[in-house]
């Protein structure tokens, strides 16, 4: 289990809080959130559903923006108290890479081309950006697959090329929702062995937002929220 | 990495198909355009085949397509000794319908004076008018062979054809046949033998047929046409027009109302195309609607969705277009009337398919700019 190290936090969350509606409609999704998530970590985000675990990993995402608070993603201040950054997407393509609850593949690209597609917004060159999506696909075990389209690939497979995908920039973070509930038990402890070793090599931050608790032993921390609050941010269960 | 082109490729059977449905419409389009191109050119060649600096009608008429004219049959020989004027021909012009082989014929019939202007300009097949009568030359439209028999007017005479022009059709579409001046006169002024008998019964005047509708002129290059269409509308029962005012007459006022009428049937097609454009395009994207999400939420900026569409929307304009006008070029021998396609009219038509895409694909950017990334986030796909 990776320890926190002398390194910065890749992702900081400081007092971050979230609602939606006003007056008598308003509705805390977050309250007062304060994390941080070291490079080569893998944290599990728990709670019971409502808790604000997909809210919280949106607005780490930059797809929700907070309605108050801070948020840090490597070293970039991207929220602070009602300012927020203006090249979202750019700092999404270029720092966070995302694993759907369902692979959510172009249906019209083949696998090697999904993955492609990242390194091709990015500004990678055609070759390069097969060259890296081949040698992706290699080391999630799919490369045989490379030709295939979506409709053609198993869950497993298809989650493996997805997970190649959020891999296929290099991203320091790497947000995961619900990555292993569309898998068997068995798939499921493989794709998370994965996260690990991607978190130890590319000394990556990995939140997974999960259910699943048979695999709870792959994280070095798990958060959990209740309503909207940090219940138990995992450093006093490490202590 | 061209999206769109893989989405197409993905979904190529489908393409295809809806763009087949779009490139009859656009053929149909680019077919109006040549049925309104030939109907320009058709009225231009009626008005040039005469081969005319000047035309001699009636006085205070537009004579002789516009409305009708009728001066004395030696109106010609005046023209002829005005100072400026090298050659003249009398002519006549009456459309004909008569009945061959149990099936209508229409015919646009000229009467000339054989080596004079006004004539048949080039015979694609026989010979000239050599007989004073019952000799016809015809445009190859009407479907008439060398030698065939034509019975025209009143009396039964049967023309024979002895020569063959192409591309000689007047502005509605009717074959111009050329035949001498006196069987013209003939079959346009002079009475049936019922008419005739009846007429000399109750003592009217002897009828004279020595009336034509129009002198057509040469004129020196030495002299100004305009000083020659002065000298000759001194007379105060003739009007001169020059070649270009017989132009503007035939292809502006002689046509207005078809050309009206098609320039309201293609503004109708247009609209037509760029609604189903629009709602074709509209559909493609909301059937990518999750990979759209799932493309801004990987990062992808807001350009690469717009050109996903654009390029959709314009690569369905192009492969309809050529298609279209692939079906037009195949069909236009069927076509019942002469269609001319120039390159300035196909190219506008191009040009007006491609404004046509980019509005239509308006609709389904909006449709994309407004997917929330979070949609991706959403239940399966």
């Amino acid at each position: 289990m990776a320890e926190p190290s002398s390194e910065s936090a890749v992702v900081r969350v400081e007092h971050l809080s979230k609602h939606f509606g006003a007056g008598s409609a308003r509705v805390d999704a977050l309250r007062d959130i304060s994390l941080e998530v070291f490079p080569g970590q893998v944290i599990g985000l728990m709670g019971p559903s409502g808790s604000g675990k997909t809210t919280l990993l949106n607005c780490i995402a930059c797809i929700l923006e907070p309605s108050s608070g801070r948020l840090t993603l490597d070293a970039e201040v991207v929220y602070d108290d009602r300012w927020l950054r203006a090249d979202l997407r750019r700092l999404r393509l270029d720092k966070i890479g995302f694993i759907f609850q369902y692979p959510n593949l172009l249906p019209f690209l083949d696998a090697t081309k999904n993955v492609a597609v990242v390194l091709d917004l990015a500004g990678f060159g055609l070759a390069a950006s097969h060259s890296r999506a081949g040698e992706l696909l290699d080391y999630l075990e799919v490369g045989q697959r490379r030709h295939a389209m979506p409709a053609q690939l198993s869950g497993g497979e298809a989650q493996r090329v997805a997970i190649a995908r959020a891999l296929a920039n290099r991203p320091r973070i790497i947000l995961a929702d619900e990555p292993t509930a569309p898998l068997d038990s068995q798939r499921g402890r493989i794709v998370m062995d994965l996260l690990r070793r991607i978190a130890v090599e590319q000394r990556a931050a990995i939140i997974v937002v999960t259910h699943d608790e048979m695999i709870l032993d792959r994280f070095d921390r798990i958060v959990r929220l209740r309503d909207g609050r940090l219940e138990d941010d995992g450093n006093a269960a490490k202590a | 990495m061209n999206l769109a082109y893989y989405d197409i490729k993905h979904n190529l059977l489908r393409f295809v198909l809806t763009n087949f449905g779009l490139s009859l419409l656009l053929g149909i389009v680019i077919m109006i355009t040549g049925v309104y191109g030939g109907m320009i050119d058709d009225a231009l060649k009626q008005a040039r085949a005469a081969n005319a600096d000047l035309w001699v009608v009636e006085a205070s008429t537009n004579g002789p397509f516009a409305e009708s004219s009728r001066i004395p049959g030696d109106t010609r020989e005046l023209v002829a000794r005005v100072y400026g004027v090298e050659r003249a021909g009398a002519v006549t012009y009456q459309s004909i319908q008569t009945e061959l082989n149990g099936k209508p014929l229409r015919l646009f019939l000229i009467g000339f004076e054989s080596g004079r202007p006004g004539g048949p300009h080039k015979l694609v097949a026989g010979r000239d008018i050599l007989r004073d009568h019952y000799e016809i030359i015809v445009d190859r439209s009407a479907r008439l062979r060398l030698g065939q028999e034509v019975p025209l007017g009143t009396r039964g005479h049967k023309f024979t054809v002895v020569g063959l022009t192409r591309d000689n059709v007047t502005s509605s579409g009717d074959p111009v046949a050329y035949v001498t001046l006196h069987d013209a006169q003939a079959l346009q002024f002079e009475f049936a033998p019922p008419a005739q008998r009846r007429e000399v019964a109750r003592g009217g005047a002897l009828q004279t047929s020595d009336q034509i509708n129009a002198v057509v002129a040469k004129v020196s290059p030495y002299v100004p046409v305009a000083e020659v269409a002065a000298a000759l509308t001194r007379w105060k029962h003739l009007t001169a027009l020059t070649q270009a005012q017989q132009e503007t007459l035939l292809s502006e006022f002689v046509i207005e109302k078809a050309r009206k009428q098609q320039a309201l049937i293609m503004a109708l097609l247009v609209i037509v195309s760029a609604i189903i454009i629009a709602l074709i395009v509209y559909t493609l994207t909301m059937d990518k609607v999750r990979s759209i999400a799932t493309l801004k939420f990987i990062g992808a900026p807001d350009r690469t969705i717009i050109g996903l569409i654009v390029q959709q929307a314009l690569s369905m304009g192009i492969f309809s277009f050529f298609a279209g006008l692939a079906l037009v070029l195949i069909f236009l021998p069927y076509f019942p009337r002469r269609v001319v396609l120039d390159l300035t009219s196909v190219a506008t038509v191009f040009a007006i398919t491609i404004v046509v895409c980019l509005t239509a694909s308006t609709l389904g950017i909006r449709l994309a700019l407004k997917v929330d990334p979070a949609a991706a986030l959403a239940a399966a796909g």
